[in-house]
């Protein structure tokens, strides 16, 4: 029987690197989800075969909680707080770890029965990565809620007592091994945990939260993997592994995009970096006033051009236009005028974000080109439409030292023949850095609520 | 370090080598549905707490072992049907007007 569930677990270990094959294409992309989906069935009906398993009452009654609440917030969720709510998963993934190894090793304290060092060592470090994933996340999800200030929360010897309380931790494990038996140690060492993924997340600006996003969702599948320590389980092994190298792709895909080290983010705090800059390094001679325009104007300028490429932001998501952006889009098309969208691998909340929203609003998916393949054909290219959206279009990435975003990779926008940003006013976007391309006589501002000033676009290119 | 833990370090390093092989493959677009899937996969530690919550040997490690079979369960089941939900969304071509 223990060789059939091994088995069992293999296939559906196979299931889940075959699913996440099929993600490699939005048309395989669906059932290679479902592929995946039947692996964790197999596993989960197999390990009901484990002889260990002497009641199901129990399990059943948290599978059954955990699968209504599972299914509720999954139906309801809104693709805008999708990053809040992968944050929140990668928390409960750890939280289940860490759960795991308490129950584990208070069963390995009960009289008779060993604790092996193998498995110790196990638990203790399921303990550590399980319980930062935990509080980590929900401090992040609590961020991008906006529950939890965004800004980065700073004070002196921060890290210094990340370090301490981590050393403590880790001694704490070692006291462990020698003299086992302490239950108060052990509950210590849980809640340290705790508070290190706090500390650790808190310092890091709201704008930083994708790459945190990431880096707990490696973590997520780190803690998986140490459950596979603990129980000696292949198929939780080789699972974790799976998510644990896709999260660290991911955060390395996301701090090349915003140009930021790992640890730059982590010990960064880019809020308050980034005044600093502010006060030295005011791009251009200020007082310089950018040309705006009228709706009327903008929809003339939309309904004769050839090819227009429409720049997104995080803006469009919040003022809720992606309907009002699909509208336009679709009207111009109508007029035979070719639309694509540029999409920046931080134009959204987490990677992938505005492809999601876009898709959501009915956008079709070949529509949405990426910055390295859409980047060429801004010269091409007759309108450049921004909408909220501005560091990701900021020439100084490109050719102000000293801006606090230079090399960051960018759009380039200000290729185009005419550039016309939807914005709210002249303010600058998160890092606070005015952006030289306002003032390019090739640039016009439609000032006012992104939603508002498509919603006038669209009227106007229809009597165009 | 026994034999044991070796072979299972041998598993999760060859793991990691071909979970970097396939998702490097995901393209940006699918990202997001990338991480809500792979979320749903690290749910797997459901099989632990599923072994801990019906060993029944301590009251205490029942317990622990239910909470943990409901938080990785929220996790599989959140994490698949929400990127079913996303995945629909996918299109090559504009959907009729409903």
């Amino acid at each position: 029987m223990a060789g059939f569930i091994e088995l069992a677990y293999l296939v559906a270990a196979s299931l889940f690197i075959l699913g996440l094959k099929r993600l490699a294409a939005p048309a395989t992309a669906r059932q290679g989800n479902l592929l995946s989906a039947v692996g964790m069935l197999i596993a989960i009906v197999a390990t009901l075969f484990d002889q260990q398993i002497l009641s199901f009452q129990w399990i059943v009654v948290g599978g059954v909680i955990g699968s209504a609440l599972g299914l509720w917030i999954a139906r309801t969720v809104k693709m805008t707080a999708m990053p809040q709510m992968v944050g929140i998963l990668n928390g409960l993934g750890g939280g289940a770890s860490q759960l795991v190894a308490a129950a584990v090793w208070h069963r390995l304290m009960q009289p008779g029965a060993i604790l092996p060092l193998d498995t110790a060592v196990s638990i203790y470090a399921s303990t550590l990565i399980g319980g930062v994933t935990l509080s980590g996340s929900i401090v992040a999800a609590g961020k991008l809620q906006e529950i939890i200030p965004g800004r980065p929360v700073l004070f002196r010897f921060q890290h210094v007592l990340n370090l301490i309380l981590l050393l403590a931790g880790a001694s704490m494990g070692t006291y462990l091994l020698i003299s086992p038996g302490h239950p108060g140690v052990f509950i210590t060492m849980n809640l340290i945990a705790l508070i290190v993924g706090v500390l650790v997340v808190i310092p890091i600006g709201g704008a930083d939260m994708p790459v945190v996003i990431c880096l707990l969702n490696s973590y997520s599948g780190l803690a998986a993997a140490t459950t596979g320590f603990v129980i000696s389980n292949h198929g939780l092994i080789i699972s974790g592994a799976l998510v644990g190298a896709s999260g660290i792709i991911l955060t390395q895909i996301m701090c090349r995009a915003m140009n930021r080290s790992f640890t730059n983010v982590l010990f960064g705090g880019f809020g308050a970096v980034s005044k600093v800059a502010l006060a030295g390094g005011t791009v251009g001679p200020s007082g310089k006033s950018a040309q705006e325009i009228s709706a009327e104007d903008v929809s003339i300028l939309l309904a004769y051009a050839r090819s227009v490429i429409i720049a997104p932001g995080y803006g469009l998501a919040v003022a809720q236009a992606q309907h009002q952006v699909r509208e336009l889009d679709e009207l111009l098309e109508k007029r035979g005028v070719e639309v694509k969208y540029a999409i920046h691998p931080v134009a959204g909340r987490m990677p992938g974000h505005m492809n999601v929203l876009l898709a959501e609003a009915n956008v079709p998916y070949p529509k949405l080109l990426d910055m390295e393949q859409i980047n060429s054909q801004f010269e091409r290219t007759d309108v450049a439409l921004v909408v909220g959206a501005n560091d990701v279009v900021n020439p100084a990435a490109r050719n102000n030292p000293n801006s606090p975003i230079y090399g960051m990779p960018i759009l380039d926008v200000d290729n185009a023949r005419h550039i016309i940003f939807l914005k709210r006013s002249m303010n600058p976007g998160f890092a606070g850095i005015d952006n030289e391309l306002f003032y390019n006589e090739k640039t016009f501002m439609l000032f006012g609520d992104a939603r508002d000033s498509l919603i006038k676009l669209v009227n106007e290119v229809k009597t165009a | 370090m026994s034999e044991g833990l070796v072979i299972l370090l041998v598993i999760f390093v060859l793991a990691m080598f071909v979970g970097f092989e396939v998702i490097a493959k995901v393209p940006n677009t699918l990202h997001t549905p990338l991480m809500s899937g792979s979320n749903a996969i690290s749910g797997i530690t459901i099989i632990g707490a599923m072994i801990v919550a019906g060993m029944g040997t301590t009251t205490l490690a029942t317990i622990l072992g239910v909470i943990a079979v409901a938080f990785a369960m929220i996790n599989v089941v959140g994490g698949y049907v929400v990127t079913d939900r996303m995945l629909q969304m996918f299109k090559t071509k504009p959907e009729a007007k409903r």
